[in-house]
């Protein structure tokens, strides 16, 4: 689990200007200027009315709904002063109607309470259907760092043993620029946009995360072998910025072997960064590796905002309405949020409590090749509250 | 297991520019690589002594060593085939990296080369060499099979699946620019002519294997118009195959589920753009124990060339430690493409055979033969 004061000292030291020994050109340092010399804590206090916290809640899609009234469940019977303000946006053909309306609430509610939890909201494949509201979310709300945690939990089965990992993603720009155009009928261009200042903020981060949870080497994930200039700028300001943390160790990975590397010695990882379509692909290998996307909990942090969300990101459609959904991504993440708003006595016995379900055995949903549905595994995380308690 | 008998050179696109000025794009729909017969196929002819001449690059490191093998092999086999062996050390012509021109010629009029493990020089300036074959000879698919090897135990067991990646174009375009100082533009650039070229070699290639679907893996959620071309020039090309389903996969799921389960995949041929196509195939070749038994084929519209795709090990060259597999695997790729099927087949099962025995295993796969003990070993079989 990540601390709070861990997220924010990795988060307050990621906005900090250059140090003025390093010459970095006008540009870079203008858009750092605008930023204020230290962040105090109170950025990052979230609204707090009568005694609770309120929190946005955006259940998405697919098994969004089943997965949110399980945190809900949860949250309540644990007496959590957390008060959802939800929002049902969707990104299904049905919900389409007042889709942008609702998404625009989701942001203002975002903005509002600062803290958020969220399932996936269902993108089209078809070229005419509109852009990912998870996409967009993240960029408008600027939630750059994405933090998904990747390790084995006692009790599940799966084909690697003592992976433990940590992806760093970013998450504003890369691949995920939405930039494109077709030159002429057949020829089209994307547009993957790498910048100094953005490559910047998320290796800081990335080396305070590390430090913060006594992570010991972090390493930057790139295909600068080919794309020379782009992974080559991300590369090289990761190195650059390594020379400030002389006491973690620092080394590169090409994209594809990293991914070898995943599948047959996961052991040898321990904080990955990298830009945004790979933190895609190897947040989904890591997934496969510790028992998929069900059981991965994430983050998406920014300077003001964080929207906890399964860190695995997949809709789930396929098992929608079934009540066969696994809610421990979900839980899971909901206790990383509690834990960031200081609430660690409910986020300990909410986590140790699926933990413990996990560990038994005794329920267990199908994606951990049981047949028990979404609500008697919460029923019995519920069960191992009370033990707990 | 066939693979094109039918020769065609004569129908090769390259002869068939695709125009783009003028037409609408849909009036463009119909040229091109959709109405192609065969894209890829061998058009190469015995020689007089009734042989087939292969161009041969033996590589840098343990390159020699593990070309010995195959040759060795392949005498043993009786196989139809005379080696060219030549030379592709990169001179610069007018400050690019070039091929010298002797080595063109060669794998130009053989039309077919098995290549072992090159060092990129290092130096500024320098494309890689392998980047260099590619443009040349026009190599737009990449194909990497990937089947687990019985008595090399890994955590993924029974995969037997195979994946095509898009060779020329894709995130590796090449073209990338600094906007302003801190911003980078990189292009991925996917064409209408490179995709229909790749997605038809990809059902043919499931055809002439035996596979019964084509999956295109895709990212169009995000790249709604690239990988959307992509994904969509495949779904109007799949009705001219009526005998192979065709679907399509979200990366995220392939990534997730391949790992989780590769089974699953065994009856499928993916296919792909650039990028992704990179990334899966080495991480299948990590499913099943790297790349020392991957073999990987490049095709091209009228040269092919098969080749290992791991590193030249100047560590342990002439030592006699190397594993020959993924060369030898290869080049019983290369006998498929050349329609030698029965060679292939023998070959095959007797490295099958030999590496399931476990007597003569080189030290990579943790046994302490050497690498002409092993190759005996499969004569041996044969």
């Amino acid at each position: 689990m990540i601390s709070r004061r861990a997220l924010q000292t990795a988060l307050r030291s990621g906005v900090r200007p250059q140090s003025a020994g390093v010459a970095t050109p006008a540009v870079a340092l203008r858009s750092y200027a605008t930023f204020p010399t230290t962040v105090g804590e109170d950025l990052l206090k979230p609204t707090k009315y009568g005694g609770k916290y309120v929190v946005t809640l955006i259940p998405g899609d697919g098994i969004g709904s089943e997965t949110a009234e399980a945190v809900r469940t949860v949250f309540k019977a644990d007496n959590v002063p957390v008060e959802f303000e939800q929002i049902d946006v969707s990104g299904l053909e049905e919900g389409k109607k007042n889709a942008d309306v609702l998404f625009k609430e989701c942001i203002a509610s975002l903005k509002r309470n600062k803290v958020g939890l969220k399932g996936i909201v269902y993108t089209p494949v078809d070229r005419t259907g509109h852009a990912s509201f998870n996409v967009a979310l993240r960029q408008e709300l600027d939630i750059y760092a994405s933090v998904v945690l990747i390790k084995n939990i006692p009790g599940l089965q799966t084909r690697h043993q003592n992976v433990d990992f940590c992806l760093i993603r970013e998450n504003t720009e890369g691949e995920y620029s939405g930039l494109e155009h077709q030159s002429v009928p057949g020829v089209v261009e994307s547009l993957k946009i790498i910048t100094r200042a953005k490559s910047e903020r998320i290796a800081r981060f990335a080396f305070n995360f590390a430090k913060a949870n006594d992570r010991k080497k972090v390493t930057v994930i790139h295909k600068a072998n080919i794309m020379k200039l782009g992974d080559g700028l991300f590369r090289s300001t990761f190195q650059r910025v390594a020379e400030e943390y002389p006491s973690l160790i620092t080394n590169d990975l090409i994209v594809d072997n990293a991914s070898m590397q995943a599948v047959s010695k996961p052991q040898q990882f321990d904080v990955l960064v990298m830009p945004n379509l790979y933190g895609g692909i190897l947040s989904n290998i890591g997934a496969g590796l510790v028992g998929g996307p069900g059981v991965v909990p994430g983050c998406n942090m920014g300077r003001e905002h964080a929207v906890f969300e399964p860190g695995c990101r997949h809709v789930g459609l396929n098992i929608k309405g079934q009540n066969r959904a696994n809610p421990t991504a979900m839980l899971l993440s909901g206790a990383m949020m509690l834990k960031h708003l200081g609430l660690d006595q409910h986020a300990g016995r909410i986590s140790q409590a699926v933990y413990n379900v996990i560990a038994e055995g005794k329920v267990k949903t199908h994606d951990m090749h049981g047949t028990n549905t979404t609500d008697e595994f919460t029923a019995e995380v519920l069960r191992k509250m009370d033990e707990l308690a | 297991m066939s693979l094109f008998r039918t020769a065609s050179r004569q129908l090769a696109p390259s002869r068939q520019p695709f125009v783009r000025a003028g037409a609408g794009a849909v009036a463009q729909w119909n040229r091109g690589y959709a109405t192609e017969k065969k894209v890829g196929g061998f058009g190469g002819q015995k020689q007089a002594n009734g042989k087939y001449l292969v161009s041969l690059i033996e590589g840098d490191g343990i390159g020699p060593e593990i070309s010995q093998s195959v040759k060795d092999i392949y005498a043993a086999a009786d196989v139809p085939i005379d080696w060219e062996p030549i030379d592709v050390t990169p001179v610069l012509v007018e400050g690019k990296t070039a091929i010298p021109q002797p080595a063109i010629d060669s794998i130009k009029r053989n039309l077919v080369a098995l290549k072992g493990p090159l060092a990129t020089p290092i130096g500024k300036g320098h494309v890689s060499l392998n980047l260099t074959l590619r443009r040349t000879f026009n190599l737009f698919a990449n194909v990497r099979p990937c089947k687990s090897i019985v008595g090399y135990k890994t955590a993924y067991d029974g995969v037997d699946t195979v994946l095509i990646r898009e060779n020329t174009e894709g995130e590796y375009s090449g073209i990338e620019h600094h906007v302003v100082d801190g911003v980078v533009q990189s292009i991925k650039l996917i064409t209408r002519e490179a995709s229909e070229r790749v997605l038809k070699y990809a059902f043919q290639y499931a055809e002439a294997i035996g596979k019964k679907k084509v999956r295109v893996v895709h990212k169009a959620t995000i790249m709604k118009q690239s990988d959307g071309l992509f994904l969509e020039l495949g779904q109007r090309m799949a009705p001219q195959f009526p005998g192979i389903e065709f679907d399509y996969e979200l990366l995220d799921n392939t990534c997730l589920n391949m790992v989780t389960d590769p089974t699953p995949y065994n009856d499928k041929v993916l296919v792909m753009p650039n990028l992704y196509g990179d990334i899966l195939s080495d991480m299948c070749a990590g499913l099943i124990g790297g790349l020392g038994l991957t073999p990987s084929g490049n095709i091209g519209d009228e040269c092919s060339i098969f080749e290992a795709v791991h590193g030249s090990a100047p560590d342990i060259a002439g030592k006699a430690l190397a594993n020959p597999t993924a060369l030898l695997f290869s080049s019983i790729m290369m006998l498929q493409h050349m329609g030698l099927n029965e060679h292939a087949s023998r070959i095959q099962k007797a490295t099958f055979d030999t590496l399931a025995e476990g007597k003569y295993l080189t030290g990579d796969l943790g046994g302490k033969a050497k690498t002409h003990e092993y190759a005996g070993a499969i004569i041996d079989k044969l």
